[in-house]
């Protein structure tokens, strides 16, 4: 029977893929371990292998094809014996396993885990963007690059360290054509040690310079959370306000995609409790590109957390020339007089659609951004609750000693006499992230669970 | 049969490591004496303000151990940075920072040169190039790396001496530093200072290789084995090593055999070693005693060299005045410096 090729998905978070070019024809015969196509994700460019044996039978999307979703069959290869005549009866290779039912139940089908979509449209105008301001949409995995790369044009003192940030182009390419500009000196691959490079980079800040330390995840921050802390947070306390140093811990922060428990983990708790620590979880690509400028130019600490999940995405960022976002700032992003929803970073995006879906319902949600979670804009917090007096809080991470729970606290000990319910917090479940797809989408949060909540804080 | 090749490189490294080292001037002898005789001084009255309760926490003294940083330091030129471990007094001493801001600060008072908010193992000064006092075993290494490589990148000609213990040798980021500091070639100089005990437990206890100056081998970094108690044994290894990075040439690890008189921190009663051993360091190789007796021999008076002693002792008397009577930083104080 003949066999269909599918579009492979070439990395975790992979969704789709640019069909590039064909290496063989059709007619042609094909061993297993051919390469025969060239796909193009948006972090480079891969050769498919066949794994199958016989001919090119049909190729069923033609080379320039440009978002090819995953599992889509891409071309048909005959087996020995068979001719054109067979195309008709494929077999394909079996697709992931569907989830079982009580997975199901709970995780309703309409939500894609894998694939939060950017935030719609804001219904609140940016204060930071002047009126009339041209946009350019972009993913933040640009917007990221492009902040890097302003900043160290306008500051010499500015460099970039990591695994693979130079040569590679980063591991999720995110400092993509850096190296070709700024070059070797300021555009450094480490080895694998990041207890050795994050010290590196405090001792040069120390002495003054403005060093990106990029973590190919924080999940391997933990090895140099000791530099981290220790060095970087404390030392200008240390001194009396002699020696500060001026740095940004940067890269993918929380779940992705089924990488498991040691490469899934929200960081966001562990570092806001530290006094010395700025800590910044966008969401938004202009804030993403904004903050990210903000970050390196603050003369302290600055941790800036991303997600991959949210790299490949689009959003608009504004076209100026210097355009930087001010940290410590939250940001309503949908305003709305029943029931306020607190989140940042990757929880937004269930934060968003949980509005839409409430509003459905006749619940008015006022959605805000905290982007920054060390310094926190209280202020936005309360002023919101004031108005609506209801809260939840949506996070990735861990519920024990959280971001939400602080929020929660915070909500308690300045707008209690305002509350017409106690605060609901909506988290990662308290469990090491599983493998498994369905266990995986369990333990995440979901819009479901947010709407939830928002219904109960609002007795309905 | 013939003689392993190797114990015979081995004889000959110790045999170099303890040739008698080129003579000072009668200047720099009496330079190296006064800063040694300045540190052990300070150390003696921050031994005895720890005992009358003025200074808290912990206070891990320098006593012995003096040769290190003054040999080092007469290595350097102006503009070199220095930064070290939690056993660090000697070290701001001997970069010429001020004894009454060192040991205000001792006490947690605001004239001390972290306003009172560091205490013991957590001084600085941009000024005179010293970043600390670090009280994580191990983390200057890293940092002490990091320095040196804004130096690489600033493309100037200054050396960067990170210094560390025989215990902090163990700790994972040394070897992680070393490996970046050869690979880019920068200019940092690993002082290990071996005082042969890692608070208790003897090198030959915690170390497969005892001799330090090995340390760098598999990264290829050169390293010295260096008498330690001879501030002119310390001053010319520091030569070489200064020279090596200068030249562009990447780091090199100088191993300092030298020894701790006092214990690990004040509240160490040292019944891991026996009296006998500590005395016989004390009578043999003291490092003050080895200048004085060069000075004796050259023709000093005793009261010439008592006069350098009572000068240092006035200053060290200021200093425990001032710490004493400094106020304690104002309250508004514990807000202050966390950003900027």
């Amino acid at each position: 029977m003949p066999i269909q090729v599918l579009m492979p998905a070439l990395s975790p978070t992979m969704e789709k893929g640019n069909l590039a070019k064909w290496l063989k024809k059709e007619g042609e015969t094909i061993k297993s371990g051919d390469v025969i196509a060239e796909i193009e994700t948006d972090k480079a460019t891969m050769e498919v292998e066949a794994t199958d044996e016989g001919t090119l039978g049909k190729i069923l999307i033609p080379e320039g094809t440009a978002d090819v979703a995953v599992n889509t069959p891409i071309a048909t290869i005959l087996a020995d014996g068979e001719s054109a005549a067979d195309l008709g009866k494929v077999s394909a290779p079996p697709k992931a396993a569907a989830p079982p039912a009580e997975a199901k139940a709970e995780a309703p089908p309409s939500e894609e885990r894998k694939a939060p979509s950017a935030p719609a449209a804001a219904a609140e105008p940016d204060a930071e963007i002047p009126a009339g301001t041209e946009m350019v949409t972009m993913t933040i995995r640009d917007a990221l690059r492009d902040a890097m790369a302003e900043e160290m044009r306008r500051d010499p003192d500015v460099f970039l360290m990591g695994e693979e940030v130079a040569e590679y182009q980063g591991a999720y390419k995110v400092s993509q054509g850096l190296l070709q500009e700024f070059g070797a000196k300021r555009v450094i691959d480490t080895p694998i040690t990041e207890h050795g490079f994050a010290g590196i980079g405090v001792g040069a800040a120390m002495s003054g310079l403005k060093p990106i330390v990029e973590f190919m995840t924080f999940n391997f921050a933990m090895q140099a959370i000791d530099q981290i802390i220790n060095s970087a947070a404390k030392t200008l306390y240390m001194s009396g306000g002699q020696m500060g140093c001026s740095i940004v811990f940067r890269g993918p922060n929380g779940a992705a995609s089924r990488v498991a428990a040691q490469h899934s983990q929200d960081y966001s708790a562990w570092y806001s409790q530290v006094p010395g620590l700025k800590v910044v979880a966008p969401f938004s690509a202009a804030d993403y590109k904004g903050l990210l400028k903000a970050a390196i130019r603050d003369p302290n600490p600055v941790i800036f957390l991303e997600n991959e999940m949210l790299y490949g995405h689009t959003g608009e960022v504004p076209k100026l020339d210097d355009y930087v976002v001010p940290i410590g700032k939250a940001r309503i992003v949908r305003s709305g007089g029943h029931v306020t929803i607190i989140s940042w970073s990757n929880g937004m995006s269930y934060a968003l659609k949980a509005a839409d879906e409430l509003a459905k319902e006749g619940i008015e949600a006022e959605v805000i951004d905290l982007r920054t979670l060390r310094p926190m804009d209280t202020d936005t917090i309360v002023a919101s609750v004031k108005k609506t007096g209801r809260a939840v809080t949506v996070e990735e991470g861990w519920q024990q000693s959280g971001v939400g729970a602080e929020v929660a606290a915070r909500i308690m000990e300045q707008a209690f006499d305002y509350l017409d319910a106690p605060v609901k917090r909506v988290s990662g479940k308290d469990v090491p992230m599983p493998y498994a797809a369905n266990l995986e989408k369990l333990a995440l949060p979901s819009v479901a669970e947010v709407v939830e909540a928002a219904k109960a804080v609002s007795y309905r | 049969m013939a003689s392993p090749k190797k114990s015979v490189a081995k004889e000959a490294g110790q045999d170099k490591a303890h040739r008698s080292p080129p003579e000072f001037t009668r200047e720099q002898e009496l330079t190296a004496l006064r800063d040694m005789l300045l540190i052990r001084r300070f150390e003696e009255k921050a031994g005895q303000l720890y005992g009358m309760g003025a200074i808290g926490g912990f206070c891990h003294l320098y006593i012995g151990q003096e040769a290190v940083v003054v040999g080092m330091q007469m290595a350097l030129k102006k503009g070199d940075q220095v930064i070290t471990g939690y056993r660090d007094h000697g070290h701001m001493l001997a970069c010429g920072m001020e004894a009454k801001g060192v040991m205000a600060e001792l006490t947690g008072r605001h004239g001390g040169y972290s306003k009172g908010k560091g205490g013991s193992m957590h001084m600085f000064s941009k000024e005179k190039n010293f970043y600390g006092g670090h009280g994580i075993v191990g983390a200057q290494v890293s940092l002490g790396t990091g320095l040196a490589f804004a130096n690489s990148y600033r493309g100037n000609d200054f050396v960067s001496l990170a210094y560390f213990g025989d215990g902090a040798s163990n700790q994972g980021q040394v070897y992680e530093s070393f490996n970046m500091a050869e690979l880019w070639k920068l200019p940092v100089i690993y002082v290990i200072e071996n005082n042969r005990y890692a608070m208790g437990t003897s090198v030959t206890r915690s170390s497969a290789q005892t001799d330090f100056s090995k340390r760098g081998d598999s990264f290829n970094i050169p390293g010295k084995q260096v008498d330690g108690m001879d501030v002119r044994a310390v001053k010319a290894a520091g030569d070489e090593a200064v020279a090596w990075c200068r030249a562009g040439k990447g780091p090199f690890i100088l191993e300092m055999q030298t020894y701790r008189y006092r214990g690990h921190s004040m509240s160490d009663p040292a019944k891991y070693r026996t009296r006998e051993e500590v005395e016989k360091i004390r009578h043999d190789q003291d490092p003050i005693e080895q200048v004085r007796n060069r000075l004796l021999a050259a023709k000093m008076s005793e009261q010439e060299l008592k006069a350098i002693d009572a000068e240092v002792r006035e200053i060290v008397n200021a200093s425990a005045d001032f710490a004493q009577h400094d106020p304690e930083p104002d309250a508004s104080e514990l807000y202050t410096d966390i950003y900027r």
